[in-house]
């Protein structure tokens, strides 16, 4: 108990100060690894709590994908030397003003909302979670998630497929002054347009190209 | 105290929700920030939802967690890509200048 209650402070110590320091850092590419960190420390917090499946996924996907792309977006951009180059700080305290009394009421409305939770007393304390040791988190995960929830996992599937495909046509750039091969070109062209056959009178050349 | 219990993990998913949401309005320069706030917000949504599902012993909360993510990458690849272009077209990524679709 005295374990968890350490981990638990921690950690989330830890992803606070990290996602502070996300918001806060003057250089992007900071920011990004800021966010890898908050990651971490969460997903380390989700395994403690018993969700290791999700734990290990948003180590997966977060760490591994989605930060890594924030990463090289970043450093394509050069976002870094182009920030730096004006007073970056310009109306800061008009936006720090506003947006910490809309940042205090919402976490007051939130804390409102965790406070007045009516069903407290359902819950079950931290002692008498029973993990299934049976069966693993995974398993579980796999036994809900491929059988009452198939048909939504597989629209997440067909999100995913429509996000890649309108990432690449946003990105895709046709440039000019290359050579290419055309496919359909070459396919569709025929012995007419190709060959022709030219009666050559002799003692004189062949002219092509006229 | 010493016993974390469910309000310790609502509170800390407050707490990061709510500085994603000052971070948006903090960083009008820079949209990249801006994404990586809206990922601290569904961050909280999740520790909200994983803790839930934890203490209440219902796998559900953990099934939509995974939705959550699908979505979340989702959006970053998306929105990253329009920032690409962004850049390619403008030069900077400046959200104060982004105001070519204002009449």
């Amino acid at each position: 108990m005295l374990a968890h209650s350490l981990f638990f402070y921690f950690f989330s110590t830890v992803a606070v100060f990290a996602s502070i320091m996300v918001t806060v850092s003057r250089n992007t590419v900071y920011s990004v690894f800021f966010l890898i960190l908050v990651f971490i420390s969460i997903s380390i917090l989700f395994i403690m709590i018993g969700a290791e499946f999700l734990g290990m996924i948003m180590l997966i996907v977060y760490v591994g994908a989605v930060a890594i792309l924030f990463l090289f977006v970043v450093m394509m951009l050069n976002i870094t030397e182009q920030i730096t180059k004006r007073p970056i700080r310009k109306g800061f305290i008009n936006n720090i003003s506003v947006g910490s009394i809309v940042g205090v009421i919402i976490f007051l409305e939130l804390l409102v909302a965790v406070g007045g939770w009516k069903y407290k007393g359902t819950f079950v304390s931290l002692s008498d979670i029973n993990l299934n040791l049976a069966i693993s988190n995974t398993h579980a995960l796999g036994n809900v998630l491929y059988t009452d929830y198939i048909h939504l996992f597989q629209i997440s599937g067909m999100i995913l497929l429509v996000a890649m495909i309108g990432a690449i046509t946003l990105t895709f750039s046709k440039r000019e002054n290359i050579k290419r091969q055309s496919y359909f070109n070459q396919i569709q062209r025929e012995k007419d347009s190709a060959v022709s056959l030219v009666e050559v009178e002799s003692g004189k050349g062949v002219k092509l190209d006229d | 105290m010493i016993e974390i219990g469910l309000g310790h993990y609502l509170t800390l998913a407050a707490i990061i929700f709510t500085i994603g949401i000052i971070g948006i309005f903090l960083n009008r320069k820079n949209v990249i920030i801006i994404l990586m706030s809206i990922e601290l917000i569904l961050l909280a949504v999740n520790i909200n939802l994983v803790s839930f599902s934890i203490y209440l012993q219902n796998l559900v909360g953990q099934v939509f967690v995974m939705f959550i993510l699908t979505v979340a990458a989702a959006e970053a690849a998306v929105g990253l890509a329009i920032i690409v272009i962004y850049y390619k077209n403008k030069g900077s990524i400046d959200v104060e200048q982004i105001s070519s679709l204002k009449g």
